[in-house]
């Protein structure tokens, strides 16, 4: 059983919890995952390491409520317990000899960025973030981005807030500004990512993704999680979950993260309805 | 009257009723049953039996002790060699072993000897009876893995009085046992009381730890005078034909985790998995019938097996096809697949196929399968579960510097199990590719005598 020491709403549907789980904090590294089950009868999902303290000996992991266990999870209070939670699993980021990165962050996917900029600006990286949400509701760590980027640049679908547009505009006219990038560390939707990599592709600039999907142990087992990149079918849980954003078959990718939905659709519903019944 | 040249049968229940729900498909002899099976014995003077057997059970004292009625005589000379009897009276392939042996079998069917295991060690399970701690010798084992061969180790060693701490990647103890063998064919309350058996020993088993990942073996050899390694071969094979990445291919691992470790056939589970209308096996051994007989109690309407070689030589024990035929799996032999097709959903929709034929006999000693030209045609189908073996997990093969393994990741060791590096033993899978729960437990029994002489002789730490 695993402690939810902290738990904090960043935004309606995006929660953020720090489990104490010492073997798993003694080893976490950027861009590795954790996987958890909630409760006994729970499903095994993946969710990408968003902090970690080795002294404490804590992990912090931060969610989107799109299913029923993301639901049951955001319903979980401190001081309660997770049932499972094993980890790091996959390979860490490789953060080394960089000068100078833009990090895109989408949605969520902002989570997973943020330890990865954080890591790069304490390697005394120039790190430029670009984070992109659907308004200004919706935006999260604002504060943790721009106190390690260099540049920070906010997006919003609807120009509620920073500037209206999508992360592929703002990129570009970094990069059109004479920015010169090592490298940029695109996490978010596959759509997003897609898009992100065929621009950088076009100014020949190396990309990375971070792909999160379907898994059943994160241990290269079930092999649930393939994707295709280079042609070559990789598990993203031990083979990433980072990749060469130019090779990843994003098409691909996007068409099996339907794999489950309409058990994720009907799931969510089955646990929301539960909770009205505790509440009624 | 019954007639002596055959075995007593195994009652079953029926097919179409099975066929529909994960209880058992066995449901054991009875006593009498037991009694008149063991009376068939010879009980032969050089036990050929016994050499037929993995772990070396004395096969004709335990079934004379049911001749007696002395089912718990029976039951101790069982574990003096065996570890987990109620599992390996399931599972073991005893056609080929202990009861290809029985001279009974010379001239009609050997004697059940594995039923008559099944029984003598359920009924001791049913008396709930808890083995007490060995006193503690002082010195520190791990164990890897939690499947056959790690908890015969774990067992073993404990009863010796050593501290044993097994780690185990996945939530609950088990291994292949728990995520790969069906309910139907082992109940999984049989695994969690030889697991609580071993709990009462004073085994320690920690959960949630991945070796290579959260853990390494070094950094277990630190705490730990030896190292078992029993990770198993948990990593599935694809056949690399196109299509295999479309939504409703999955391997026979993956579909059978969500089933068996993580129920996902009962509704109060919250894990998915798909409940194809038609659906297709691809491969031949116990774990392709285990697949197929899931698809089919999760509500499939059609299940084939999509095998490339003929009937003959299937790998899975026959009296595994036998009742997968029963429950009405459909059988394409003869037929290797070359491309799944999809939809424009990117979901399954059929699977193309050659017709085979045997050639010359290949290095395994089978008749190599033969495309027929121009032979190609399409089952329909939603669902494609590609069962066609699986290899070591290279986790802890590359976390572990100094451990040396086969070019396809199976672990080298000595005899005894020694690897390449000191102090660190294995065995099971994880060294001989999938094979047998026996084979597995006579190498973790094997491991865990060369450990104990090790530290006895003062090599530990």
């Amino acid at each position: 059983m695993f402690k939810i020491l902290k738990r904090e709403e960043l935004n309606p549907t995006v929660t953020r919890l720090e489990i104490e789980a010492p073997l798993v904090a003694a080893k976490a590294l950027p861009g590795q995952f954790v996987i958890l089950r909630v409760d006994e009868k729970g499903e095994r999902i993946p969710l990408t390491v968003a902090d970690y303290d080795r002294e404490k000996g804590t992990v912090t992991i931060i969610f989107q409520i799109v299913g029923g266990t993301t639901e049951k999870l955001n319903h979980k209070k401190e001081g309660e317990f997770l049932e499972d939670f094993v980890g790091p699993l996959g390979r860490p980021s490789e953060l080394d000899g960089l000068k100078k990165v833009a990090v895109v962050g989408g949605g969520v996917g902002c989570a997973i960025a943020y330890p990865v900029a954080k890591k790069l600006a304490e390697n005394g990286t120039e790190v430029h973030s670009v984070v992109g949400f659907r308004n200004k509701e919706l935006v999260i760590l604002e504060k943790e981005f721009s106190s390690c980027s260099a540049k920070y640049v906010i997006m919003t679908d609807d120009g509620s807030y920073g500037e209206k547009g999508l992360v592929t505009d703002a990129l570009e006219k970094l990069i059109k500004s004479g920015e010169n990038y090592d490298e940029v560390i695109a996490i978010g939707p596959l759509v997003m990512m897609k898009f992100v990599s065929r621009l950088t592709e076009k100014y020949g600039i190396k990309t990375v993704v971070s792909m999160n999907p379907v898994m059943v142990d994160g241990t290269g087992m079930c092999g649930g999680c393939r994707i295709t990149v280079g042609g070559e079918t990789k598990f993203a849980c031990v083979d990433g979950p980072e990749f060469d954003g130019h090779k990843v078959d994003f098409d691909e990718a996007i068409k099996s993260s339907a794999k489950f939905r309409s058990d994720e659709i009907g799931h969510r519903e089955k646990v929301c309805n539960l909770f009205r019944q505790e509440v009624k | 009257m019954t007639d002596v040249m055959k075995k007593h049968s195994m009652p079953t229940r029926d097919p179409a009723e099975r066929a529909r729900d994960f209880l058992p498909v066995e449901t054991g002899y009875d006593e009498e049953t037991a009694v008149a099976e063991a009376k068939r014995c010879l009980n032969c003077r050089h036990k050929p039996c016994v050499g037929g057997c993995p772990v070396q059970i004395d096969i004709p004292a335990f079934v004379k002790k049911i001749v007696e009625r002395d089912f718990e005589g029976a039951y101790e000379i069982i574990a003096r060699t065996s570890s987990l009897p109620a599992v390996c009276g399931r599972v073991c392939p005893q056609e080929t072993q202990c009861e290809a042996k029985c001279v009974r079998g010379i001239k009609g069917e050997p004697v059940a000897i594995g039923r008559l295991e099944r029984y003598v060690a359920d009924r001791h399970l049913a008396l709930n009876e808890k083995p007490t701690k060995s006193d503690s010798n002082g010195h520190k084992v791990a164990v890897i893995g939690s499947g056959p061969a790690s908890l015969t180790c774990a067992g073993a060693l404990a009863k010796k009085g050593y501290e044993v701490t097994v780690f185990e990647a996945l939530h609950t103890p088990g291994g292949v046992m728990v995520y790969g063998i069906p309910e139907f064919r082992l109940p999984k309350a049989i695994v969690r009381q030889e697991i609580d058996n071993l709990s009462s020993l004073g085994v320690e088993i920690k959960t949630n730890t991945v070796i290579g990942k959260t853990l390494t073996v070094d950094e277990i050899l630190a705490d730990f005078e030896a190292v078992f390694i029993g990770s198993g071969a948990g990593l599935p094979k694809f056949m690399n034909i196109p299509g295999e990445n479309l939504n409703g291919v999955f391997s026979a691992n993956e579909f059978l985790t969500r089933i068996n470790l993580m129920k996902a056939y009962l509704d109060e589970y919250d894990t998915p998995v798909r409940r194809g209308k038609k659906v297709a096996v691809v491969g031949g051994g116990n774990v392709a019938m285990d697949a197929a007989r899931c698809a089919l109690r999760l509500g499939a309407e059609e299940v084939y097996i999509v095998y490339r070689r003929s009937e003959e030589e299937l790998p899975a024990r026959k009296e595994e096809v036998e009742h997968a035929k029963e429950e009405g799996i459909i059988f394409r032999l003869l037929t290797n697949p070359v491309e799944i097709l999809g939809d424009e959903n990117y979901f399954v929709k059929g699977i193309r196929c050659n017709k085979m034929t045997l050639g010359e006999p290949d290095a395994s000693g089978r008749r190599r399968p033969v495309t027929i030209p121009d032979s190609d045609f399409v089952i329909d189908v939603d669902t494609v579960i590609m069962s066609i073996g699986t290899s070591p997990n290279p986790l802890i093969k590359n976390s572990t510097p100094g451990l040396e393994v086969q070019k396809w990741g199976g672990i080298i060791v000595d005899e005894a199990g020694l690897t390449s590096k000191d102090g660190v033993y294995a065995g099971g899978d994880a060294v001989s590719g999938a094979a047998t729960v026996i084979l597995a437990m006579g190498a973790g029994k094997r491991a865990a005598e060369a450990i104990d002489e090790r530290i006895r002789n003062g090599n530990g730490k």
